[in-house]
């Protein structure tokens, strides 16, 4: 009688136990919300947050930014031909709705990420064929060598090929149409977790997959994620203030020493995948928002040099950033293949030897440009824009600040209307290359769309457009380097900073930051 | 009657029309939707291909015509953020504001006439005084600082009110509702006092004057001469001839709350229409912001036209000058 007692209530405390790490309930905000369950639909943060949970793609970043193993176990260029790379397929995985996961799906994915109406066909352009071998291993070929193609994947979501035909969604959504597909509020992935319900902008839940081939290779301590987006600065740091959420992508900066202080609360920060910098139009033979008539002043390098040490960088960080900043002298941030400590030297501020610069040139009373900046896109992008004009004054470079809405900055970017404007940089593919390729290249049919400083120099052009087929890493790495020490030393933008990354949360849970602001929620870890 | 009916309906049309104009006339300004509706990877070919197929690059009168010509068999097209149909989003959304509004409305009307009474009948009493500058309060401070004070006050501090949201809601047919639900009346408590407050305190002045004008009448005098008791005085007569005025600001400032719930629903993430008015100007999601427009300008008409309506069925002497004219 009394053993039976001890046993039931040992039994009792022990499914107690069990109970509370089974069941954790995660309950997290962030200022905007996925646009679309539709997986290749948009190339976009937020949307690819909740398709990582939902889907998989062949490989991913962890924390530490490393290439992992995910639906593909093994991938390799192929032996007998350098345009060729092969993909072992993990076994034994099934979608949420119990379809395995086969190399038909693989390729059916590429295919539909590679139609017109897909957003990331971009990452896949050197893809030229997707061919099953077998059930467990898939063949890409690509137009020549390209020895970085797993690293355009790794936000390349797998779908279930039966599934989409079965509801008509074999192509991405597009607006011709004007209809909503299938995929736009439903999804079927291989993912950690599984779609319950979703309201658009208001709540999107999701349970844990405990059929998920990784179940008891990562953590998977989260069995439930509620999800609910609050765009107001005061009330999403209000709503982890009040613990009605338990973690919060994206912390106010003005409010991070607050939530650190705050008992129960911590944050954490990691640097983030984006630079910001200054471009400058050197290319037209005259600026259209400066006095200086039939001549461009930004043409001249030791302009360009003067503008460089005229930004008192460390203080843009002490005060504008409120230390959430690391200074730059390189448009790429640390984690990029290509970056060395060496290379990102913050120059030194010098008003003398800049005005002097000034003065050789021909502007020894200076000149007026515009600088055109977003305020609603990078963080402080305003406040930033606000010291370095006073900082070009002290030079005696005038500039007139226009700050507006990024739906009008970018627009007016695209169409390359701007002399010098503000601009952040992230590198999905974490080459080199990525930021060569639209921001240094001249700017033509295939390359350089985000190069509007007109900067254009062959020399660069034909080692960027080299590295893209050389196979040895050894030979690649050179170019790369000597790609970079051009264009540092012709000064093409003036980088500011590397933007840093916060997360708040309550202090029981473990969750470093990952730099792509991707939180992968089968990592999050409780402190017991 | 009917006659006026029609006519201000084809007035209304005009109106709804010229909303229709001029929105579309600014949204030249907000921007461009493309680049964000594509990733930094799109080329500038594919980016033109997509404004083409928006039919962006059409002149703004023709975009507006054929807005129009939609709208009339009543599709708004699809969202460019969402990629869902406008009128389903709006639908899903438009319960929210309308019972925020709702119950804040009714709220503001009952306190507002109730608190305008009582600081009219006991004039100068402190409590009065009290109230009186205590409403000061409601017309100086701007909605959103109100809401994040009742925020830091009620959830950050005493941790009683949610901060943000609707709470569990109720699915009735297309309806959702939050009146249900115990923490769905919970979350609506500090939005509704938020956006109800002015309107409360613009009653309650509106009473006060009014009940002090009508307390000084002669019949008022009369009444009481005949011996009628105070509360027979107050709520028979005074009252009843006070709130002619009251119910007609109060039918326009219905409207005012549905179309200024934009700051509100922002502070308390309320998933209403206004919020998502807010979203798409971000965005530059032209489709959802001129069906927006052109609802709060059908909301803003109805509810003209039944004041209008309500002033003829109740005011006599409109409908005896309105018959003299037409002899």
């Amino acid at each position: 009688m009394r053993m039976s007692k001890i046993a039931a209530s040992l039994a009792l405390a022990s499914m107690l136990a069990c109970g509370s790490a089974l069941a954790e309930t995660l309950r997290w905000s962030s200022a905007g919300d996925s646009l679309t369950m539709d997986p290749h639909a948009q190339n976009e943060g937020p949307t690819h947050v909740l398709s990582h949970q939902v889907y998989d793609t062949l490989v991913f970043r962890d924390q530490e930014m490393r290439l992992q193993p995910r639906l593909a176990t093994e991938w390799y260029i192929s032996p007998d031909d350098s345009s060729v790379w092969e993909f072992k397929l993990r076994e034994g995985v099934s979608y949420h709705n119990g379809n395995p996961f086969t190399a038909d799906d693989v390729v059916f994915s590429i295919n539909r990420a590679k139609h017109d109406n897909s957003d990331m066909k971009g990452l896949l352009t050197t893809v030229v064929e997707v061919s099953k071998v077998d059930d467990y291993t898939v063949r890409m070929r690509t137009d020549g060598p390209n020895p970085l193609l797993p690293n355009n994947l790794t936000n390349l979501f797998i779908m279930d090929r039966e599934w989409a035909e079965a509801n008509n969604v074999t192509l991405p959504q597009n607006f011709k149409g004007g209809e909503e597909t299938h995929a736009v509020r439903n999804a079927n992935g291989t993912g950690p977790f599984r779609l319950v319900s979703r309201e658009p902008d208001v709540r999107t839940e999701l349970v844990r997959n405990d059929e998920y081939w990784g179940r008891d290779v990562f953590p998977m301590e989260v069995s439930r994620i509620i999800h609910t987006p609050i765009s107001s600065a005061a009330t999403r740091a209000a709503a982890l203030l009040s613990g009605e959420i338990d973690f919060l992508l994206d912390p106010p900066v003005q409010d991070l020493e607050r939530l650190n202080n705050a008992r129960g609360l911590v944050v954490r920060s990691a640097p983030e995948n984006r630079t910001i910098f200054l471009g400058m139009q050197m290319g037209l033979p005259e600026l259209r928002t400066s006095d200086v008539k039939g001549k461009n002043p930004f043409a001249d390098k030791r302009v360009r040099e003067a503008m460089n040490i005229a930004i008192n960088r460390d203080a843009i960080q002490r005060v504008v950033m409120r230390g959430q900043s690391v200074p730059a002298g390189i448009v790429m941030a640390p984690f990029v293949d290509g970056y060395s400590a060496d290379i990102d030297v913050v120059p030194a501020v010098d008003v003398n030897r800049a005005k002097a610069l000034l003065s050789e040139a021909g502007y020894p009373n200076g000149f007026t440009v515009t600088l055109a900046c977003s305020n609603d896109r990078y963080i402080n992008d305003e406040a930033i824009c606000q010291a370095v004009t006073g900082m070009f004054g002290q030079i005696g470079v005038r500039v007139r600040l226009d700050a507006r809405s990024r739906s009008i900055h970018f627009a007016e970017l695209q169409r390359g209307e701007l002399d010098f404007y503000l601009l952040g940089w992230g590198v999905p593919t974490m080459d080199s290359h990525y930021v060569f390729h639209y921001l240094f290249e001249t700017r033509s049919e295939r390359g350089g769309s985000w190069n509007h400083t007109g900067y254009s120099n062959a020399e660069a052009d034909a080692l960027i457009d080299a590295m893209t087929r050389e196979v040895d890493a050894d030979k690649r790495a050179e170019m790369v380097s000597s790609v970079w020490s051009m264009v540092q030393d012709d000064i093409v933008y003036l980088p500011i900073h590397h933007q840093m990354l916060n997360w708040a949360m309550k202090d029981n849970i473990d969750f470093p930051v990952q730099s792509e602001n991707y939180p992968y929620f089968k990592l999050l870890k409780y402190n017991k | 009657m009917l006659a006026f009916i029609i006519r201000r309906l084809l007035q209304s049309i005009l109106v709804m029309l010229a909303v229709a104009l001029v929105s579309f006339g600014l949204f030249r300004f907000i921007g461009d939707p493309i680049h964000n509706m594509v990733g930094q990877e799109a080329t500038a070919a594919e980016r033109e291909q997509l404004r083409q197929d928006l039919g962006l690059n059409d002149p703004v009168p023709l975009q507006f015509a054929r807005f129009v010509g939609n709208a009339l068999r009543g599709e708004f097209g699809l969202s460019y953020r969402m990629a869902r149909p406008v009128t389903d989003v709006i639908m899903e959304r438009l319960p929210a504001t309308l019972e925020l509004a709702l119950i804040s409305g009714i709220g503001a009307l009952a306190l507002g006439i109730a608190l305008g009474v009582y600081t009219a009948l006991r004039r100068d009493g402190w409590l009065s005084q009290f109230i009186m500058s205590a409403s000061l309060i409601g017309v100086s401070l701007p909605i959103f600082l109100i809401g994040i004070l009742l925020i830091y006050v009620f959830a950050v501090e005493l941790q009683v009110l949610p901060a943000f949201g609707r709470g569990e809601t109720v699915r009735i047919g297309w309806w959702t509702t939050g009146l249900l639900t115990e923490s769905g009346l919970k979350s609506l408590i500090m939005p509704a006092i938020t956006l109800g407050l002015y309107q409360l305190t613009l009653i309650m002045r509106l009473v006060r004057a009014e009940m002090l004008e009508v307390l000084r009448t002669d019949y008022i005098k009369f009444a009481r001469a005949r011996g009628l008791s105070d509360r027979a005085v107050h709520f028979g007569h005074a009252l009843k001839n006070t709130l002619l005025p009251v119910i007609t600001i109060a039918g326009l400032q219905i409207g005012s709350i549905i179309a200024f719930a934009i700051v509100t629903e922002t502070v308390f993430q309320w998933p209403g229409v206004g919020l998502l008015f807010i979203t798409a100007i971000q965005f530059v999601d032209i489709p959802v912001m001129a069906a927006y427009l052109v609802l709060i300008a059908l909301i803003f008409v109805v509810i003209n036209l039944i004041v209008d309506l309500l002033y003829f069925a109740v005011d006599p002497r409109l409908r005896v000058q309105r018959s003299g004219r037409g002899h």
